[in-house]
């Protein structure tokens, strides 16, 4: 029977990446990434995971090395954060180009300048485009589910792409949270072990990695735009295996009291629970405020999201990560491309807020959902603003 | 294994741009990168060392069964390394014929 | 121990040259290029099964250009800095996935492949690190001494006084304005069992030396000097001569580091420099004074080599000698 205990969040992770029964880890450590790179490369050193730990000297060679393991057909794995997910960025595009599955926990940290090690979003939303699967999850059981569905969905072989699993770093990396680890055995039904398509393997030689020509990039470019866009069908058939063996559901979009909501706010991350407790907190006081929050980022669902939002009136989208210079925050400037053709659409106030850490209350999301409010009856014509800045 | 060409449509291309058929180069005829001057191997002189097979970068060289090495057309770059090496001066670049 | 890895190795002879070859005709390197017949030498050398990794660089521009490869074994390339890296993923892939008895346990060699910019520049960390980490892997430098494939750039190593277009021979400047960076003690540093220079037009060793690298368990690290007449401005037919007068006038000496005892090949007779340097037009600007320059040095890094190999010797002899 699976167990259901209290642990941090960091440790449930890696727990989840032994019951996968990974191949290779390849990682560099970072705050807040650590704890799962010690305590996996504790398991390995027990013996209690066989798999090969390459504690490589950067994180460029961290998923360069789960590239080149992933390509003769091992079930790859490696982890970072903010600087280290910078870092990179170069391979990203190629992981996801040479269609080869991997999974990578991303513990959501600022990226510099100034240094600064606690939460947001930047450095996942700067990789917004590399073709990977983009995950969110809220909560450390999630944290847990997420990572075992990876894998499962980056290796379904109408997928074939990498899959970044999202949590927020300290404030959901470093907590304390009851969490159910599943029994090896269900995991195991779950998910098999790995069976490669086209890998290196000498006695049959192909070649990855080709120089390619503009006569056939834009093919390939198409390839895993598709793929990516058709990993979304493949998402919900994990899922609904999921639900069966373990009984937890997931969406791409989940909806929390949005029955009868004017206001939405929508969230992505660990901090729709707290958005939550604001909701019922509104709700409490007779306001008719839902909160949707976004699990699957990359490919965007957009059909989901638009079903979730369609009877709002107004959206108060809180963006954890900036686009200076731009028309907001990755979550705002996709929602409003989701909605932009729809016909009585909801307004959209886009909110910037908890960069490098800084605290989001209950108090917050109020202050953002009446600010929402007031913009909408004025009509205010707001690119976005950001909460919390101190003016003196 | 089936052939592929550079300008298939977008559903046939194969996944990650990888090239399933190994060594399929041999179909490009570098060859014709030759301006026309050619080794020719006096096999009167050739003491079968097989410094010409070893020194060329296109591999156009075929041992043959009797030891002596076949040039190969299709694929010498007409660089001169063979002729420039070999121990008994039996290779000459020559004027090639149209 | 090396001794233990060897004991299957039997020397090339011309005779018995391996037939096969992994890298096949019909790719598109200049015309009479040193670097792709260094390459085709040592993959023949270490033989199926191998699984091959490039950096980006001359040698997988010219062997991959989609819809063909020259690549009769399997190949990877994912970007230029990281070969080391990524043969350090392809080589865990392969231990763990036969542990867990995944595949059939056999021996697969990993051959990294990289020039001179992808190994003592860009690629010098990832190279490091996977030495460090003692990877069962071969790292072969094929090193053409510039930054040839994007257009004849320097690098480190480029040797002092050669022109290239970022060090460039001009009125305040004599080319290349440094020594070339001494890759076989850094890596040697490293303390990885086997370290060795090699030079295409010995070819025997050169082959003698990848069979070993490849036998050898744990990191190992080929330094191949690979002439390029597009980028050092030389006739096409000279590509085996250069690389035989860069070992006989003791500019590249070839040598081995067998688990940190050095063992020098060494020439009967020496030429001078300048034998060399005025095969290549990168050179052609040289003065009297800058060539002698280069002699010097060059006399003077022969001879710490020679001491090296002294004194490690002395040092496995001291090891070896029995207890009074």
């Amino acid at each position: 029977m699976a167990s259901r205990k209290g642990m941090e969040v960091s440790i449930a992770v890696s727990e989840a990446v032994k019951l996968a029964n990974v191949d290779v880890i390849s990682a560099y450590p970072i705050t807040p990434q650590t704890h799962i790179v010690e305590h996996l490369s504790e398991l390995v050193a027990d013996g209690e995971l066989t798999a090969a730990f390459v504690p490589v000297e950067s994180e460029h060679s961290a998923l360069s090395a789960a590239v080149g393991a992933a390509a003769v057909g091992a079930r790859a794995y490696t982890a970072t954060a903010s600087q280290g997910l910078a870092l990179m960025h170069e391979i990203m595009f190629i992981a996801s180009g040479l269609r080869l599955p991997m999974v990578m926990t991303v513990v959501n940290r600022a990226l510099s300048t100034p240094i600064n090690i606690w939460n947001d979003l930047s450095d996942i939303m700067a990789e917004r485009d590399t073709g990977w699967i983009q995950l969110f999850a809220i909560n450390g059981q999630e944290a847990v589910d997420l990572t075992l569905q990876a894998f499962k969905l980056a290796e379904d072989p109408r997928v074939l792409l990498p899959v970044a699993v999202n949590l927020d770093g300290f404030v959901l990396s470093h907590v304390i949270e009851p969490v159910e680890i599943p029994d090896q055995e269900m995991v195991d039904r779950f998910l098999p072990p790995y069976k490669p398509g086209i890998r290196l393997d000498p006695d049959n030689p192909v070649s990855m990695g080709a120089f390619g020509s503009p006569e056939v990039f834009t093919e390939i470019k198409k390839q895993i735009d598709e793929a990516l866009i058709g990993s979304q069908k493949v998402a919900a058939e994990v899922w609904k295996d999921f639900g069966a063996i373990f009984g937890r559901t997931y969406k791409p979009v989940e909806s929390y009291k949005t029955k009868g909501a004017e206001t939405l706010l929508v969230t992505m991350g660990s901090i729709s629970e707290t958005a939550m407790s604001a909701v019922d907190l509104m709700r409490e006081k007779g306001q008719k405020v839902g909160l949707i929050h976004i699990r699957l980022w990359r490919p965007f669902p957009f059909k989901e999201f638009f079903q979730a939002v369609k009877e709002a009136k107004v959206l108060a989208v809180v963006d954890r990560a900036l686009v200076p210079g731009g028309a907001g925050g990755p979550v705002g400037l996709e929602v409003k491309a989701a909605l932009f053709d729809k016909p009585g659409r909801p307004y959209v106030a886009e909110f910037i807020a908890g960069l490098g850490g800084r605290d989001l209350t209950v108090e917050i999301f109020m202050e953002m959902v009446t600010k929402a409010n007031r913009y909408a009856q004025t009509q205010k014509e707001l690119r976005y603003e950001m909460i919390g800045v101190r003016e003196k | 294994m089936s052939k592929v060409d550079a300008l298939h449509p977008w559903k046939e291309a194969p996944l990650g741009c990888v090239i399933e058929e190994a060594g399929n180069s041999r179909k490009f005829k570098t060859g014709d990168w030759r301006s026309k001057i050619r080794p020719v191997t006096d096999q009167e002189k050739c003491i079968k060392c097989g410094m010409c097979w070893i020194f060329c970068p296109e591999m156009a060289y075929n041992l043959r069964a009797d030891g002596f090495y076949d040039w190969i057309s299709e694929y010498c770059k007409g660089c001169g390394i063979c002729a420039k090496e070999c121990p008994k001066e039996a290779i000459q670049m020559i004027a090639e014929e149209e | 121990m090396i001794a233990e890895d060897l004991k299957e190795f039997k020397k090339f002879t011309p005779k018995t040259l391996p037939q096969e070859e992994p890298l096949v005709y019909g790719h598109r390197a200049c015309q009479g290029c040193g670097e792709v017949l260094a390459l085709r030498m040592v993959a023949k050398a270490i033989g199926s099964p191998m699984i091959a990794v490039s950096a980006t660089g001359c040698m997988e521009i010219i062997s991959s250009p989609y819809p063909q490869t020259a690549w009769a074994v399997p190949w990877i390339h994912v970007a230029f800095e990281n070969a080391a890296a990524v043969a350090s993923g392809v080589e865990a892939g392969l231990k763990a996935l036969m542990t867990k008895g995944r595949i059939p346990e056999k021996k697969i060699s990993v051959v990294a492949f990289a020039g001179d910019g992808g190994t003592a520049d860009i690629g010098f960390q990832a190279l490091s690190g996977a030495l460090e980490r003692g990877h069962d892997f071969v790292y072969v430098c094929l090193d053409n001494e510039a930054y040839m494939n994007t257009g004849i750039q320097r690098s480190s190593s480029t040797p002092f006084g050669a022109t290239t277009t970022t060090s460039p021979a001009g009125k305040l400047s004599p080319g290349q304005r440094t020594w070339k960076k001494n890759l076989p003690a850094i890596m040697a540093a490293h303390n990885i069992p086997y370290v060795a220079t090699a030079s295409p037009a010995y070819y025997l060793d050169l082959m003698n030396k990848a069979k070993k690298a490849a036998l050898i368990k744990g990191p190992a690290f080929l330094h191949v000097y690979s002439p390029c007449p597009t980028g050092w401005r030389h006739g096409t037919d000279l590509a085996i001569e250069v690389s035989r007068l860069v070992v006989e006038t003791n500019i590249f000496p070839l040598f081995e580091v067998i688990e940190g005892k050095y063992v020098v090949r060494k020439n009967t007779k020496v030429k001078p420099v300048e034998e060399y340097l005025k095969t290549q037009r990168r050179f052609s600007h040289l003065t009297p004074e800058l060539i002698q320059t280069i002699q010097k040095r060059v006399d003077a890094e022969y001879e710490r080599l020679l001491k090296m190999e002294a004194s490690t010797q002395e040092a496995e002899k001291k090891e070896e000698a029995p207890k009074e």
